[in-house]
């Protein structure tokens, strides 16, 4: 107990940095990977090459190494002095967002043609079919798998711990390094601290499909 | 292409707008790319005297040895891996209820944790004069409980029918299990299963964290050994070489999943249709039916457990 009574200020502070950490990714991933899928079902051959590429590379990309490339590459692009967090932001968000445009893509792919072909042959234009006929039914496969990915993206935030990042993970190594404590405890608040995080988004996105489903 | 959900199949106005988009596209992903080469160069990184280091014997020889202490935690983890989630899944479909709650304990433990927090624990707790040890076992926890989870799905979607013929014709719950369920489930579950050796595969890189001496940390170690100009590592050679291997293995690793999922599909063409569930269990007597449900979320039948 005394170590989350004696460290509570890092505590909370490297709680809310995994929880800002977690948020901006998923921003940036979301964007990105939505983005994506609309070049991959592009009817432009460059965009659709384009996403493929993006996709196969970043799925295969190890994260440590895609943190590393951030790192390294941005100043060798001659983008100097971003801070640690928003690196991390940019790997996390980038290496999300190739998952997320799969979940996007394979539950526009889901939604069967004759609903498109009926929506048209009423005259619907192209934004309508769109944002009335497929998103709505797309959006309804790919919420689940979403919302497991996000998980798995507040999981993967713990690599920035080993890029200079404050967060939850640096916090477990910084107290590790303290001695006096006994590691076990530090590990299971540290472990109660995700749980509370993952919990709660495995909570919101339950409700979000309860609100979207319909009896079918 | 044909029609897909999003657009018809396009007339000749659609295709000159399309063509239009394409060759604005192209010119804004070369743009893209130009810029990107253009500022690298500007920064020095294509200067061959940055590959001199490569050239040695010594430097290959240690990129071979970062690649088999990669292969060798990679093999490890996904043998201790695959076994523990056969144990686990085992335990999750166990027909004694205090089993199967303490694994479910355990896996749902072991799926919510950052693998990285739990390497740290082992290495700081246990391990921290051999870190290989601390990352083959927080890898086969991790991925050890993701695997259980395929297990435990592939064998719950053989067709109810399947066991409660097995069960009707005499077999103990261990037959049932290693002679009709597990063999037809293999089958469906590879291509997941590989899939999530993938992710072992690239989690083995998180060695690089806790300094076990695996392919990124021999790639860092070169990347930095050349003096930095103004600030900027040679990293160029050193994402060219490593980020390829594990690129190469990742999608060789990831093509046999889908060859495997292309040739199990076209074996499968001579399986009947699965029967209703209402019109099998008319066939077998009713309390050997409520036997032959081995998983918790049961019908609404739920007969006495004998065994």
């Amino acid at each position: 107990m005394n170590v989350l009574t004696d460290n509570f200020a890092a505590f909370r502070d490297g709680f809310l940095k995994t929880v800002e950490l977690t948020a901006l990714s998923t921003l940036l991933a979301l964007v990105l990977g939505i983005l994506i899928a609309a070049f991959r079902v592009s009817p432009v051959p460059a965009l659709r090459v384009f996403g493929t590429v993006w996709v196969t590379l970043l799925r295969n990309t190890p994260l440590v190494l895609l943190f590393l490339i951030v790192t390294l590459g941005l100043p060798a692009l001659g983008l100097k002095g971003w801070d640690s967090f928003w690196l991390a932001v940019m790997a996390l968000g980038c290496y999300t967002s190739a998952f997320i445009c799969e979940a996007v893509r394979s539950g526009i792919n889901t939604v069967s043609v004759g609903q498109a072909e009926a929506a048209r042959s009423i005259g619907m234009t192209f934004s309508q079919t769109l944002g009335h006929i497929v998103l709505p039914q797309a959006a309804r496969t790919a919420i689940p798998p979403v919302g497991s990915l996000i998980i798995a993206l507040t999981k993967n935030s713990a690599i920035a711990s080993g890029f200079d990042v404050m967060e939850l993970g640096a916090l477990q190594k910084e107290l590790n390094a303290d001695a006096g404590y006994n590691i076990l405890v530090i590990f299971l608040w540290i472990a109660i601290c995700y749980l509370i995080i993952t919990l709660t988004l495995s909570g919101l996105f339950r409700l979000l499909e309860n609100r979207m489903a319909v009896a079918r | 292409m044909s029609a897909s959900v999003l657009y018809d199949v396009p007339g000749p106005k659609a295709r000159r707008r399309n063509r239009v988009y394409g060759v604005i596209s192209i010119a804004a992903v070369l743009g893209l790319i130009a810029f990107i080469i253009y500022r690298l160069d500007h920064t020095g990184q294509f200067q061959a005297g940055l590959w001199d280091d490569y050239q040695y014997a010594n430097t290959q020889d240690r990129i071979i040895e970062g690649l088999l202490t990669t292969l060798k935690t990679f093999a490890l983890a996904a043998v201790f891996s695959l076994a523990l989630g056969a144990a686990l899944a085992a335990g999750r479909l166990s027909d004694h209820r205090w089993v199967r709650w303490s694994t479910t304990v355990v896996v749902e433990f072991f799926r919510a944790m950052p693998l990285l927090i739990m390497i740290f624990l082992l290495y700081y707790a246990y391990f921290e004069t051999q870190p290989m040890w601390a990352l083959v076992i927080g890898l086969t926890l991790y991925n050890g409980s993701v695997q259980s989870e395929i297990f435990r799905a592939g064998i719950n979607a053989v067709p109810r029918g399947q066991s409660e013929a097995a069960y009707a014709i005499g077999l103990r719950k261990t037959q049932v299990m290693t002679n009709v369920l597990v063999p037809q489930a293999v089958r469906s579950m590879l291509p997941s299963i590989i899939s999530q050796l993938v992710v072992t595969l690239k989690d083995t890189s998180l060695g690089f964290i806790i300094l076990y001496e695996e392919l990124l940390y021999v790639g860092k170690a070169f990347a930095e050994r050349t003096p930095p100009e103004n600030g900027v590592y040679a990293f160029i050679p050193m994402v060219i070489v490593f980020g390829s291997i594990y690129i190469l293995l990742c999608l060789a690793l990831s093509s046999l999943a889908t060859w495997i999922e292309r040739s199990t599909q076209r074996s499968r063409k001579g399986a009947p249709a699965a029967l209703a569930a209402g019109s099998a269990t008319v066939m077998v007597n009713p309390s050997q039916s409520a036997k032959a449900r081995p998983d918790d979320d049961g019908g609404p039948q739920k007969g006495p457990k004998t065994d």
